[in-house]
């Protein structure tokens, strides 16, 4: 049944409220005497009176429009939507936890403290890296830190011409928006017919003016760069750095790692890869780890332990500053600990052996039907190519709304930029064999739709809450609020 | 194995399926891994917990700290302790909105979707801006990003900010002009506010964005009138940081001359998470959307013509802009702006204006009560929301050691971020104090030293 929903804006009568509140129970003065006329608001703004009754069921049927890990598959490649443990949430909403005060004492934080502590030792064991700060909030935030540190490093040892960065052309987009924001070039790298970045013209780009490589290893293609001691030593040797975006650890986990690799600075997007839920879009954390040269520009404050103490470490001259107000998403941070402590060691590995399986098992079923570019073993996920299936009538947008009429939440659609309608699938390591077969098989059921009628399939989605919407309008004729008619 | 019971397949489903993919054992799966990057040893980590386990172990951490539910707070300073209702943990709680991501297939998203459209448009009511996003990080990386936007639109390169502006917020702001190789003034205090005639000298058609904040970190309103004038006169833009509770007490940004609205959305029903995730708001005039970062959502119709919601404007962002963005924001802080969302709904203009106004009388009260003590005065003359400065008769940090024998978690000290604030300390008092803990305080103040 297709409808939409009322806005809150709608709704609701005035007179109606959604909240109580104790009196207040000290002697009152007139406002005016706390706070001059002409700082106070005139009108009060064009807001809704709600009961508590009407604000559970609106959002409560929004949610019912809404689709999450918990409502099915989710191989939204490069996201890692993999399952988000519950006892995540109960432990991160403990009092002790979630009501904090970043300015609260350190002895009074002591276990908060060591939580940090404790996870800096996992994640660097995890990555092979030396030092971690926990302040970024997200992958994106945690790639801005570390070319802050890379650049602080340069800066330090007066090397000022170093303006460019290396990514490759499969790099996803925050890498190059990241580039710009931290003042630097991008030089874009291509891809070779392996999929792996062309080593010549690595070497080509590579000079005195070059800050740093951008990597993220697996690529966005699911490959593993077969080249990368030889890259790390071609980057090296024009005294670059390698930045490794972590995005797709989940692949790797006790298998390799980035530090082993020759990566100096390494983010990780622990709302992926340790299981924290991504919220509709967030809150994330993109916690950075440095090698030794690298730690004295990492952000402000690092966490310490004297004898049984735990402190913030400010004493860091060099340090780059801060790039959040406090000290990064601990609220996520507690999630993702919490989710180490329960897998361990070789929990965190069998996490990767199964991502890598199922990716490559479902990659198998989907090439019956579908073209596959690059025919090689694949990590955490692989990336489909639904060029035939344009020049029939429907592509890769087209394939995602079928999807969504079977239930399924499509992968990455086009992107990564270099496979022409791309189908970017990320399997991920809690998903069942029998949950990828029906994947597989109504992926095939959409392929005989198209050759069908591929009309009715471009039309789609057909069983959802709303129709295909349209978002050409939404853009050419911008409706960013409510406003009152 | 820890974590078995996230992992479903079993070792028969693993052989079958190495059976389909045509290879041998999952080692044959990882061949392509040079052996020179392959990891020689295991994972050297704790043994794994159980869930029973796990709980117990981040219980006995949780239980070292004391917080905001066992002590009284009176510590503000950006973050603050105020009433959540328990609507909104019940809400952002249903998985179909927690365990979802980016709304990049609006058919089957339309539930935060329309949180978010909602979202954008109460920060407009509050703000009296046209347009908002969600989200930034937090209030800090919004100030900084706020005023990168005032750099894009005007194509200047350089930024004043106030040194009222949260010290938290300009460290954020400094780094990252100083990366990007922009510049950036400060310009001073006089009396604990802005010194606008300093800022009069200071702007001139080279400033982009000029940054303030309302309340400053002092906790005191600033007297905004004819600044945007002053600021507009050469063309630069106003970026202004506010806490969005105190909006529907106090004046609105679009009323005194905003251009850019940021701030930190904590005080909207988030829990402080000793500082994260909190919320980034941003808002601003129409003419700057299209350099504005993050997640806009706009409505549309569907192929039958209903009405729908869809990401929108679009090519500002890092997946079709690459390094051309606005901002290489992603992942945001959604889930904070959906819980913000419900408390703005359940409370209402009426609740958080009631809230604000506790918040007003209740700060004011502690402020009298304790300057009446010998030795606490106020640190600067004006007008106070939520929060206040005092000067005191010793350390804050010997204070707060006594306050917390009482479990009363004090106030924030000034001078790590004002050197010249020697003894001075900030009080907030939100409308979860009750006056009986306002005059415990007052009582524990009274005496010392
Ligand atoms: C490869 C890659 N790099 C970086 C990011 C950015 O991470 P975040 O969204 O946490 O900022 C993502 C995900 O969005 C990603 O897939």
């Amino acid at each position: 049944m297709r409808k939409s929903k009322a806005l809150l804006f709608e709704m609701g009568r005035s007179g109606r409220q959604g909240y109580s509140l104790p009196s207040c129970d000290v002697p009152e003065k007139p406002l005016d005497e706390l706070l001059p006329q002409k700082m106070q608001r005139s009108e009060p703004p064009d807001m809704p009176e709600l009961s508590e009754v009407e604000v559970i069921r609106h959002y409560t049927e929004l949610s019912t429009r809404n689709f999450g890990v918990d409502t099915g598959f989710y191989p939204l490649g490069s996201c890692t939507m993999k399952y988000n443990p519950k006892v995540n949430e109960e432990v991160a909403a403990l009092p002790g936890f979630a009501c904090l005060h970043p300015c609260q004492p350190e002895e009074t934080v002591q276990g908060a403290l060591e939580l940090y502590y404790n996870m800096e030792q996992r994640l660097k064991e995890l990555t092979g890296m030396e030092r971690f700060t926990m302040q970024p909030s997200a992958g994106a935030h945690g790639e801005l830190t570390g070319l802050m540190v890379i650049q602080a490093y340069h800066r330090h040892r007066g090397d000022h011409k170093r303006n460019k960065v290396l990514i490759p052309v499969t790099a996803h987009g925050t890498n190059p928006a990241t580039v710009t924001m931290a003042g630097y070039e991008v030089v874009q790298l291509p891809a070779d017919e392996r999929g792996n970045v062309d080593l010549e013209a690595l070497k080509e780009a590579v000079d005195d003016t070059t800050s740093a490589l951008m990597l993220t290893n697996p690529s966005t293609l699911g490959l593993f760069e077969e080249e990368i001691t030889e890259m790390a030593r071609v980057v090296h040797d024009k005294g670059g750095l390698l930045y490794y975006d972590g995005a797709n650890l989940n692949a790797i986990m006790g298998y390799a790692r980035p530090g082993d690799m020759g990566f100096d600075v390494v983010h990780l997007n622990i709302h992926k890869t340790l299981s924290t839920p991504h919220g509709g879009g967030g809150p994330g954390s993109g916690p950075v780890g440095v090698k030794e040269r690298l730690i004295p520009f990492l952000p402000v404050p690092l966490v310490d332990k004297k004898g049984e103490q735990f402190y913030f470490d400010y004493d860091l001259p060099d340090s780059i500053g801060k790039v959040q107000s406090f000290y990064g998403n601990f609220g996520v941070v507690v999630k993702a600990y919490n989710y180490v402590c329960m897998m361990g060691a070789e929990g965190l590995k069998q996490v990767s052996t199964d991502a890598v399986l199922n990716s490559n098992y479902l990659a198998s079923l989907l090439q019956k039907t579908y073209t596959i570019p690059y025919d090689r073993l694949r990590k955490h996920e692989f990336v489909v190519s639904a060029k035939p299936e344009k020049k029939k009538g429907a592509g890769a947008g087209d394939i995602a709304k079928a999807l969504l009429d079977r239930g399924f939440h499509p992968p990455t659609v086009y992107f990564p930029l270099i496979v022409d309608e791309a189908l970017m699938t990320e399997p991920n390591d809690t998903e069942s064999k029998e949950t990828l077969d029906a994947y597989a098989q109504a992926m095939e059921e959409i392929a005989k739709d198209i050759d069908k009628d591929a009309e009715k399939v471009a039309a789609g989605p057909h069983y959802t809450v709303v129709g295909r919407l349209d978002e050409v309008r939404a853009v050419r004729n911008p409706v960013l609020r409510w406003e009152k008619e | 194995m820890g974590g078995k019971h996230y992992l479903p397949l079993t070792d028969e489903d693993r052989r079958e399926m190495l059976s389909t993919i045509g290879v041998e054992s999952i080692e044959d799966l990882f061949s392509d891994i040079p052996s020179e990057v392959r990891l020689q040893k295991e994972l050297d980590l704790p043994p794994a917990l159980s869930e029973l386990e796990a709980v117990r172990h981040l219980n006995s951490l949780a239980a070292k700290n004391k917080h905001l539910n066992n002590c009284t707070s009176f510590m503000g300073a950006g973050v603050y302790d105020h009433f959540i209702p328990a609507v909104i943990k019940h809400v952002t709680g249903r998985s179909e909105f927690y365990t979802s991501y980016t709304p990049y297939q609006p058919e089957i998203s339309q539930g935060i979707l329309q949180a978010i459209f909602e979202y954008q448009t109460m920060i407009c009511q509050l703000t009296g801006m046209d347009v908002a996003n969600a989200s930034m990080y937090d209030g800090g990386t919004a100030v900084a990003e706020g005023a990168i936007m005032g750099c894009g639109s005007t194509r200047r390169s350089k930024a004043l900010v106030s040194r009222s502006v949260s010290p938290f917020y300009r460290a954020v702001l400094k780094n990252y002009f100083s990366s990007r190789g922009l510049d950036l003034e400060e310009i001073p205090l006089k009396d604990g506010h802005t010194d606008f005639s300093k800022l009069e000298e200071m702007v001139d058609d080279q400033v982009a964005s000029v940054v303030l904040q309302q309340p400053n970190f002092f906790g005191l309103a600033e007297d905004l009138d004819g600044v945007a004038d002053i600021i507009h006169n050469h063309n630069a833009v106003l970026v202004m940081s506010v806490d969005p509770l105190s909006l529907t007490l106090l004046q609105a940004p679009a009323d005194y001359g905003a251009d850019i609205v940021v701030g930190e959305g904590q005080s909207l029903g988030v829990p402080p998470s000793f500082g994260g995730p909190l919320l980034g708001i941003m808002a601003a005039r129409q003419k700057f959307v299209r350099q504005m970062p993050g997640r806009i959502a706009g409505e549309t119709v569907d192929s039958e013509g209903n009405r729908g919601f869809v990401l929108t404007l679009q090519t500002r962002e890092q997946h079709i802009r690459r390094e051309k963005a606005s901002s290489n924001i992603c992942s945001n802080e959604a889930l904070v702006a959906l819980a913000a969302a419900v408390y703005m709904a359940a409370l209402g203009p009426k609740g958080m204006r009631e809230v604000a106004e506790q918040c007003l009388q209740k700060a004011n009260y502690a402020r009298e009560k304790i300057t009446a003590l010998s030795g606490f005065e106020p640190a600067f003359p004006g007008f106070n929301f939520k929060e206040f400065a005092l000067s005191i008769p010793g350390k804050p940090e010997e204070l707060n050691k006594k306050l917390l024998q009482k479990d009363i978690l004090g106030g924030v000290d000034a001078a790590p971020f004002y050197p010249e604030l020697e003894n001075t300390m900030l009080f907030a008092v939100t409308e979860k104090r009750t006056r009986e803990e306002i005059d415990t305080l007052v009582r524990e103040l009274e005496g010392w030293k």
